[in-house]
C-alpha cells in the first residue's frame, strides 16, 4: 500500500539526493576540480531535452499516431552531426562575448540592442511558460494516480480542487525553491552553474533507467518479448495501423516538418541553449556529445512503442489515458517498486526541465527585460552609487518564482484543455522563430538589427496567429467562429488555413508560414537598410568567430577615454566590490601590470569591463552602463569598415610576411649549404696543394741527396755510381709520372681533357694492358690470368684512357700481392646494362674504413705513418673519374686477408648499339 | 585539407545521409506490412538506420584521436 506520505517522503529524499549531487558539484567546482569537465556528463545534461513530455507523453503520442513520435528525436540526431560546425561556433562566440542566454546572443549580434533582447525574451516566455505548466501537470497527475494505488483512477481535473489542497502548487513552489538555491547562489560573471549541471546529468540517468525498467518489464514480464507484443497488436486493425505511416503527402509532410522543428528546438530552446552553450566548460565536449546525445535519445525511445501497444492491449477496455501507461501498467500488476521508480523518473524529467528552463528564462527576464527598464528609471539614477549585486539576485529569484507561478496559473486555467496538451509542439514552433536570426547572424554579416526585429516580430506574430490563438479557440477561450470563418469573417485569414492553404497539419502549416514570414522579413529588411557601425562590428565578431586572431578582437572597435577609477566601482555595483576587484587584478596580471593602480583604461580594459558586466546584466545593458562612465567617441560606419579593411589587410600582410619569411629561410639554408660546400672545396684545394708539394718533395729530396753524393765523391766506384744513377733515374721517372698525373687530374676535373672517343673492343684493351704489365708480373713471379667471353659488343670510349685505368688497376694489384704466391685474375663479363671488368687479387685486402678513402686524392690504404707509400695516390681517383666520364662506375669489394676485387662497369652507349645493329644489317 | 575539417565534412555527410534515409521517399519503401524477426518493418528500419547514424558519428568522432 502506497501512502501519500510515503510517496512524498521518497520524493523529498530524491530531491535531497539531487541537492547533494548539486552541492557536491558546486564544491568540486569551487576547488577547481570540476565534476562536469567530462564530455559524457555534458551529453547527459543535454538530455534535459527529454522532459515529462517524453517520459509520459511519448507513449501517449505513440498510442495515437504510432511511430509519429519518432521525428522529435530523429531531428536532434541528424542536427547533432552539424554541431561540429554550428554548436562549436556558438560556444566560441558565447565565451568570447560572455553571453549568458539566447536573448543575449541575439541582442549582442545585432548591435547589442535592448529591444531585440526584450523581444526574444517575450517570445521565449510566452512560448515556454505553458511548457512548464505541462511539467507541473505531469507531476501532479502522476502523484494523484499513484495515490490511488492499487486502484487506477484518472486524476480529477485540475482546477476543481481548491488551491490550498492542490499538490501542484506545492510542487511548483518546491521546484522554485530548488531552482533558486542552485540557479542563483551567486552572481557569476559567466552565469555557469556546475552543481546544477551535475544534478541534471544525474536526473538524465534516473529517467533513462526508470523508463528502460518499465520497458523491459512490459516487454519481457507482461508480454513475451517484442515479437509477442507486435504479433498481438497486429491482430487488432486499429493497433496494426500504428506500425505504419499513412501513405499520404500530408503525413510525410508532417514527418519532415516535425523533424525540422525538433532540429531547431534542440538548439534554440532556452534550456538547451543554457546547457549546450552557456554551461559548456570545454568546446571539445561538444564533439563527443555529437554521438552520445543521439545515443541517449535512441535508448530512451526503444520501449516507447512496446509500452504504448502493451498498454492498449492490456487496458483494452479503455478508461486509462495513454499518457499514463508508463505508470499505470506497473500499478495494474501491483508492481509497487516499479511504479515508484516510474514516479521518480517522471519527477526527474520534470524537475530537470523546470530547473534549467527557469534559470535560463530568469536570466533573460532579468537582463533583457527588467534591467533595461531599471536603468532608465528615476529610482536608479537616485541610487547611483548603491551596490546592485544583491538587487540583481533578488530580481532573478523573483523571476524564477514568477515564472513558476505563471506556469501554475496557466495549468490551473488550462487544465485538460487542448492549449496545454498540445503545448509541446507549440513551444517548439515558438523557439524555431529564433533560427533565421541566429543562423543568419552567425554566417551572414549583412543581417541588421532592423531586419532581426522585423523577422522575429513577423515570425512570432504568424506563430501566435496560426498556432497559439487556434489552441486557445479549441480550448474554448476564444470563439470557435474565429477558426472556421477567419478574422473578421474573411475566409482567407482562417488561422489554420491561411490564404486558403490546406492539406497540412497545423504544425506544418504554422511552421511554413511563420518561417517564411520570419526569413523574408529578416532578409528583406536587412537588405533594404544599411547596418550601423556597432552592428557591423558585432557582425564581424560573430561571423568571423572561428577565424584565427578572432580572440580579443572586440576591443578594436572602441575609441574614447575612460578612468579605471570609474570603471571598477561600476562593475563592483553589479558583481560586488570584492569580485570586481579580484577580476580586475587578474586582468591586470594578464596584461603584465603589477596591479589595478597600474592599469590603463584603454580600449582593452573598457572591453574587459563591459564583458564582465555583460556576464551579469546582459550585453545590451552592459553597453549602456559602461557608456555612462566613459567618454566614448562613437565610431562612424566608415571608420568601422576601415578598421575591418585594415584588419583584413593586416591578416593578408601577415600571411604574405609568413610566406616571405619561409622563402627567406629556404634561401638562407641554400646559401649556407653552398657556403659550406665552397669552404669544403677550398679546404680540399689546400689539401691537394700540400699533398702535391709533399709528394713532389719526396723524390726531389732523394734525387738531390744522391746527386750530391755523386758530386762530392768523384772517385766512387763504377758499380755504386751506376746504382745511384739508377735510383736517380727511377725517382725522376716517378716525378714525371706524378706531374703527369697531377696535370691529368687537373684537366679531367676542369673538363679540359680531350677525349678521343672511338668504337673499341674492350677485350683488345684488356689484352694490350696485360701485355704491357706482363714484364712486371714475371719479374715479381705473380700469376696473371684473364677470363673473357668470345665476343663482346663494341663500346664508344677513349682507348688510351681505358688502358690507363686497366694499367692502374693491374699495377696496383701486383704491388700488393706477395711474390711467388700472388695471383691476379681479370674477368670481363657483359649484360644488357653494359660491360663489367673485375680485377681480383689475393693480396692482404683493404680495411672497410679504407674502401672509400682510397678513391680520394693522395690517400692510400693502410697506415701512412708506418707503411711505405706504394704509389702516388692519384691513380684510383683518376681511374674513377675516367670510368665515370663514360657513364660507368668504379668500386672495390674486399675483406681484409681475403684479397680485393676492383670492378668497373661501362654502359653500352646508344651509338655502340646502333653500330652493332648496322654491322648486323651489313652482314 | 587538415584532418580536423575533414571530420566536419564527413559529419555533414552523415547529416545529409540522415535527411535522405529518414524521410520520404526512402521511408515509403519501408512503409509496408510485414515483419523482420517479429518486429514491424518500418519500426525495424527506423531504429536500424538510427543506430547506423549514431554508430557512424561515433566512429568519425572517436577515430580522430588515433
Amino acid at each position: 500500500m502506497l501512502q501519500g506520505s510515503t510517496i512524498i517522503a521518497i520524493s523529498l529524499a530524491y530531491l535531497g539526493v539531487l541537492f547533494a549531487v548539486a552541492y557536491y558539484g558546486d564544491k568540486r567546482s569551487d576547488h577547481g576540480r570540476s565534476l562536469i569537465a567530462n564530455p559524457t556528463i555534458y551529453a547527459l545534461s543535454l538530455a534535459v531535452y527529454c522532459t515529462t513530455w517524453t517520459f509520459y507523453g511519448s507513449v501517449g503520442r505513440a498510442a495515437s499516431t504510432g511511430i509519429g513520435f519518432l521525428p522529435i528525436y530523429l531531428g536532434p540526431t541528424m542536427i547533432a552531426a552539424l554541431w561540429w560546425w554550428v554548436l562549436v561556433k556558438m560556444v566560441r562566440i558565447a565565451k568570447a562575448n560572455r553571453i549568458t542566454s539566447i536573448a543575449d546572443f541575439v541582442a549582442s549580434r545585432y548591435g547589442k540592442s535592448q529591444l531585440i533582447g526584450g523581444l526574444v525574451t517575450v517570445i521565449a516566455v510566452i512560448g515556454i511558460v505553458p511548457y512548464i505548466s505541462l511539467q507541473l501537470k505531469a507531476v501532479s497527475n502522476s502523484f494523484s494516480i499513484l495515490l490511488g494505488y492499487p486502484e487506477i483512477v484518472m486524476p480529477s481535473h485540475a482546477g476543481e480542487l481548491p488551491v490550498w489542497r492542490d499538490t501542484s502548487l506545492l510542487i511548483a513552489l518546491a521546484m522554485a525553491a530548488f531552482t533558486i538555491v542552485f540557479g542563483t547562489r551567486h552572481l557569476d560573471a559567466t552565469e555557469r552553474h556546475e552543481g546544477m549541471v551535475a544534478a541534471i546529468a544525474f536526473e538524465s540517468i534516473i529517467k533513462l533507467v526508470a523508463f528502460t525498467a518499465v520497458g523491459l518489464w512490459v516487454t519481457f514480464g507482461l508480454f513475451d518479448g517484442f515479437g509477442d507484443i507486435f504479433a498481438r497488436a497486429a491482430e487488432q486493425p486499429q493497433l496494426a495501423k500504428l506500425m505504419q505511416v499513412s501513405n499520404t503527402a500530408s503525413s510525410y509532410g508532417s514527418w519532415a516538418s516535425l523533424t525540422l522543428l525538433s532540429m531547431l528546438s534542440v538548439m534554440f530552446l532556452p534550456r538547451q541553449f543554457q546547457i549546450a552553450v552557456v554551461e559548456n566548460v570545454n568546446e571539445d565536449h561538444v564533439r563527443r556529445a555529437i554521438w552520445q546525445f543521439p545515443l541517449y535519445l535512441l535508448l530512451i525511445n526503444i520501449f516507447v512503442l512496446p509500452i504504448a501497444l502493451g498498454g492498449m492491449l492490456h487496458f483494452s477496455a479503455g478508461g486509462v489515458d495513454a499518457d499514463t501507461f508508463v505508470l499505470t501498467l506497473p500499478m495494474s500488476q501491483r508492481q509497487e517498486v516499479l511504479a515508484l521508480l516510474v514516479f521518480i523518473g517522471g519527477l526527474s524529467a520534470a524537475t530537470g526541465m523546470v530547473i534549467v528552463e527557469t534559470i535560463a528564462l530568469s536570466t533573460m527576464v532579468c537582463n533583457d527585460l527588467v534591467m533595461p527598464l531599471l536603468l532608465r528609471s528615476r529610482w536608479f539614477r537616485v541610487h547611483q552609487r548603491a551596490d546592485m549585486s544583491g538587487l540583481l539576485l533578488t530580481i532573478r529569484r523573483g523571476a524564477i518564482l514568477v515564472i513558476l507561478l505563471l506556469g501554475y496559473i496557466y495549468f490551473r486555467a488550462a487544465g485538460e484543455a487542448y492549449a496545454l496538451v498540445g503545448i509541446g509542439l507549440i513551444s517548439f514552433a515558438a523557439v524555431a522563430q529564433f533560427a533565421p536570426v541566429i543562423f543568419g547572424g552567425m554566417y551572414w554579416k549583412g543581417g541588421t538589427r532592423n531586419g532581426a526585429l522585423a523577422g522575429l516580430f513577423a515570425g512570432f506574430a504568424v506563430w501566435a496567429y496560426t498556432l497559439l490563438l487556434p489552441s486557445f479557440a479549441k480550448s474554448g477561450w476564444l470563439p470557435v467562429g474565429f477558426l472556421q470563418e477567419g478574422l473578421f469573417g474573411i475566409a482567407l485569414l482562417r488561422p489554420t488555413q491561411l490564404f486558403g492553404l490546406t492539406g497540412m497539419d497545423e504544425i506544418t502549416h504554422c511552421l511554413f508560414w511563420s518561417l517564411l514570414a520570419n526569413t523574408a522579413a529578416y532578409a528583406g529588411v536587412s537588405l533594404s537598410g544599411r547596418p550601423s557601425a556597432t552592428e557591423t562590428s558585432q557582425a564581424t565578431l560573430f561571423v568571423d568567430a572561428m577565424k584565427q586572431g578572432a580572440q580579443g578582437a572586440g576591443s578594436r572597435f572602441w575609441r574614447g577615454s575612460a578612468q579605471v577609477d570609474e570603471l571598477l566601482p561600476l562593475i563592483g555595483r553589479f558583481l560586488g566590490p570584492q569580485r570586481a576587484q579580484l577580476a580586475f587584478e587578474n586582468y591586470a596580471r594578464q596584461r603584465g601590470r603589477s596591479g589595478v593602480a597600474d592599469l590603463q583604461a584603454d580600449a582593452g580594459t573598457v572591453h574587459y569591463a563591459e564583458s564582465l558586466l555583460a556576464g551579469a546584466i546582459g550585453s545590451a545593458s552592459a553597453r549602456v552602463m559602461v557608456a555612462s562612465v566613459v567618454k566614448e567617441e562613437p565610431l562612424g560606419l566608415d571608420e568601422v569598415m576601415n578598421i575591418l579593411d585594415e584588419a583584413s589587410q593586416v591578416r593578408a600582410y601577415s600571411r604574405q610576411l609568413e610566406q616571405k619569411s619561409r622563402e627567406l629561410e629556404r634561401a638562407t639554408a641554400e646559401l649556407r649549404a653552398a657556403n659550406e660546400r665552397l669552404q669544403e672545396l677550398d679546404r680540399l684545394k689546400d689539401d691537394f696543394m700540400s699533398s702535391v708539394t709533399h709528394e713532389l718533395r719526396t723524390p726531389l729530396t732523394s734525387i738531390r741527396a744522391f746527386s750530391e753524393i755523386l758530386f762530392d765523391n768523384p772517385e766512387m766506384d763504377a758499380e755504386e755510381r751506376q746504382n745511384f744513377l739508377s735510383i736517380i733515374t727511377r725517382e725522376t721517372e716517378r716525378l714525371t709520372r706524378l706531374v703527369n698525373q697531377v696535370l691529368d687530374m687537373a684537366k679531367i676535373e676542369s673538363g679540359r681533357t680531350e677525349w678521343q672517343t672511338e668504337a673499341l673492343d674492350l677485350r683488345e684493351v684488356i689484352d694490350s694492358s696485360i701485355a704491357s704489365v706482363s714484364q712486371v708480373y714475371r719479374e715479381k713471379d705473380v700469376a696473371l690470368v684473364s677470363e673473357m667471353p668470345d665476343k663482346v659488343p663494341t663500346l664508344m670510349a677513349d682507348r688510351d684512357r681505358l688502358i690507363q685505368v686497366m694499367l692502374n688497376l693491374l699495377s696496383n694489384a701486383v704491388k700488393f700481392v706477395s711474390p711467388g704466391s700472388g695471383r691476379v685474375a681479370v674477368r670481363l663479363t657483359h649484360s644488357d646494362a653494359g660491360l663489367r671488368v673485375d680485377v681480383e687479387d689475393n693480396g692482404p685486402g683493404i680495411r672497410p674504413e679504407d674502401q672509400q678513402v682510397i678513391f680520394e686524392k693522395f690517400r692510400q690504404g693502410g697506415d701512412t705513418m708506418t707503411d711505405k707509400p706504394q704509389g702516388t695516390g692519384l691513380g684510383l681517383p683518376i681511374s674513377k673519374q675516367i670510368v665515370e666520364h663514360f657513364g660507368g662506375h668504379l668500386w672495390v669489394e674486399s675483406e681484409p686477408g681475403k684479397g680485393a676485387v676492383f670492378s668497373f662497369t661501362l654502359p653500352l652507349q646508344a651509338e655502340a648499339a646502333d653500330d652493332a645493329a648496322g654491322a648486323a644489317l651489313a652482314a | 585539407m587538415n584532418r580536423y575539417s575533414l571530420t566536419g565534412q564527413r559529419l555533414a555527410g552523415i547529416f545529409l545521409l540522415g535527411c535522405v534515409l529518414l524521410n520520404y521517399p526512402i521511408l515509403y519503401l519501408f512503409n509496408t506490412r510485414g515483419e523482420v524477426f517479429g518486429i514491424p518493418v518500418l519500426y525495424a528500419f527506423l531504429f536500424g538506420a538510427w543506430l547506423v547514424l549514431v554508430g557512424l558519428m561515433a566512429w568519425m568522432i572517436e577515430r580522430r584521436k588515433d
